[in-house]
């Protein structure tokens, strides 16, 4: 191979497997990776090869990102889905840990609920949406329904396989120290298991706001995902792209800020 | 050390089977043993010889077939402070501090009912007590993952020694350490053997390990998994490093992997016997 004798040792190093990376070269490397598509969609529009009402510049959806916070109450769009997904959120999480905690401790209940709630995450939660339409009808209940459907099933199947991962050798500790059930359970199972409970919960929450924009689209009359589907009748594509990336901001600043409560809570985890 | 009187533990007719996909295997054969209070037996075999099955039997933590188990005459039902446990690893809590570890026992409502504030300064005493014993009064504040593993091990055993029980049960709890971290663990036991005064059951691989800490050295087979021979081990009971060279030491051990080989059947393959003299002795 002719190459630069500079270029090529750095090569061999980005190649190599599992190798080691500067902070400030992951730093530069991530932005690139960001700012890449960014570039792409700004040339993309620019250039005319594309119609604007398929493609709007970045500028068109930013100035409707603007308006749509003066004139046309984002505010307000925003606290309907946080509130949506916060609720249904919270829903699957009070009962699933519970469960999940049985599940993973004692086997004859895991024999009970875990083939069954298999069963039941495999069905696609947006075919649950006629019958939730039936049962709970289409207000607020509907969409918190659809989110827990869509959460809930899985949430138990990582718990409880959270809660299964805790070693042995910390229950049998505490077993020979003379710990009944409940103090295993309490001060042992739930605490060791505790930082992976929350990133369980860290990763159904990006899954709860999959299913809030399908609970919306379908079945709603406000909301970011209905913003989204009004805009697409309006053909404003530029409102479909905002409401796109707003989705993609919040989940990425609520997965920041589990990932900073992760870092506070679980200091030993973050020691070396 | 008087087997006959009075002993603190004894395992009467234990049997152990196990059911492995249909097949079922005896980790125990008619299990016979006596062990005197505050005596030192350690419990050595090649792999499979249901030393680490009796180990969890008498701490309550696998339940005998048949057979039983008894403490100071009495039959024992399930695992008890009394009996605290050593684990080879993975057993601290890695939430805790070292302090907070030693101290867990201290939670529990078994150790807090009838708890004068007397007792309570006396227990923070204690946890003082085994942190100097240990020599972990410099990491007492750390957590476990920023220890090595010789002195994750030190915090187990303090744990385990906080509520002074009278019986220390050890699961090759030096097997993960390097050769050197583990003599001065061996000696680190020795000492706390002659100041807590536990009886002390320790399960080994390590054929030397087991005749240095032992007053007895238990030799276990497998297939089916039982007690093979009793040694009794013709040292003074204050033991030191060098004994390690003199010649009823060497002797002993000769006879004890020259029994291992016999009673795994391994003696005529010349690999796995080399194999097993790398992984039994040094």
């Amino acid at each position: 191979m002719k190459s630069n004798p500079k270029i090529y040792p750095l090569i061999q190093r980005y190649l190599t497997i599992r190798g080691q990376l500067a902070s400030r070269e992951y730093f530069i490397i991530a932005v690139l990776g960001l700012l890449a598509p960014l570039a792409a969609w700004l040339f993309l529009s620019k250039s005319g090869l594309v119609d604007p009402v398929f493609l709007p510049s970045p500028e068109a959806v930013l100035t409707r990102v603007w308006t749509w916070l003066i004139d046309d109450g984002l505010l307000g769009d925003i606290g309907v889905s946080v509130n949506r997904v916060i609720g249904g959120f919270l829903l699957s999480a009070v009962l699933a840990l519970p469960l999940a905690s049985l599940i993973g401790t004692y086997r004859p209940l895991q024999a009970l609920f875990e083939p069954l709630t298999d069963f039941i995450r495999y069905m696609p939660a947006v075919a649950f949406i006629p019958l939730v339409m039936l049962w709970v009808g289409i207000d607020e209940g509907a969409k918190v329904s659809i989110i827990f459907i869509g959460t809930f099933f899985q949430m138990v199947l990582m718990m409880a396989e959270d809660i299964r991962r805790v070693p042995m050798a910390q229950i049998e500790a505490a077993q020979t120290m003379g710990a009944d059930r409940g103090e295993i359970m309490k001060l042992v199972i739930l605490k060791s298991a505790l930082p992976s409970l929350f990133d369980t919960l860290r990763i159904t929450m990006g899954w709860a706001w999959t299913y809030l924009v399908v609970a919306e689209l379908v079945a709603a009359n406000s909301g970011l995902g209905y913003a989204i589907l009004k805009a697409q009748r309006f053909l404003q594509t530029d409102k479909i792209f905002a409401g796109i990336i707003l989705i993609g901001v919040i989940g990425l600043l609520m997965d920041q800020a589990f990932r900073w409560v992760h870092r506070k809570s679980f200091p030993w985890l973050y020691l070396k | 050390m008087g087997t006959t009187m009075n002993p603190k533990i004894e395992v009467i007719g234990v049997n152990k089977l196990f059911d492995v996909r249909g097949s079922t295997i005896t980790a125990l054969q008619d299990a016979n043993l006596q062990i005197a209070g505050n005596e030192f037996v350690t419990l050595v075999g090649a792999s499979g010889c249901g030393k680490s099955t009796l180990l969890r039997t008498i701490g309550g933590l696998e339940t005998a077939t048949s057979g039983e188990i008894k403490v100071d005459g009495v039959a024992i039902q399930g695992p008890g402070a009394e009996r605290a446990m050593v684990f080879q690893h993975y057993s601290l809590y890695p939430w805790l501090t070292v302090r907070e570890n030693i101290r867990f026992s201290r939670l529990l409502k078994s150790k807090r009912e009838n708890l004068s504030s007397v007792d309570v300064e006396v227990a923070s005493g204690r946890a003082d007590c085994m942190i100097e014993l240990m020599g972990l009064g410099a990491v007492e504040h750390a957590y476990p993952n920023q220890l090595s593993g010789g002195m994750q091990q030190r915090v187990a055993i303090a744990r385990a020694l906080m509520n002074q029980p009278d019986i220390l049960l050890m699961d090759e709890p030096f097997g993960a350490l390097d050769a050197q971290t583990r003599e001065v663990m061996h000696d680190l036991i020795l000492h706390v053997h002659a100041l807590e005064k536990p009886t002390i059951v320790f399960v080994t691989h390590d054929v030397e390990e087991a005749i240095y800490l032992g007053d007895r050295v238990v030799l276990m087979a497998p297939r089916p998994g039982r007690i093979d021979t009793i040694y009794q081990v013709p040292l003074p009971a204050q033991r030191e490093q060098d004994m390690k060279l003199a010649p009823e030491f060497v002797r002993m051990k000769r006879e004890i992997l020259q029994r291992i080989r016999e009673t795994s059947g391994m003696q005529t393959d010349y690999e796995m016997l080399k194999r097993l003299t790398r992984s039994t002795g040094r």
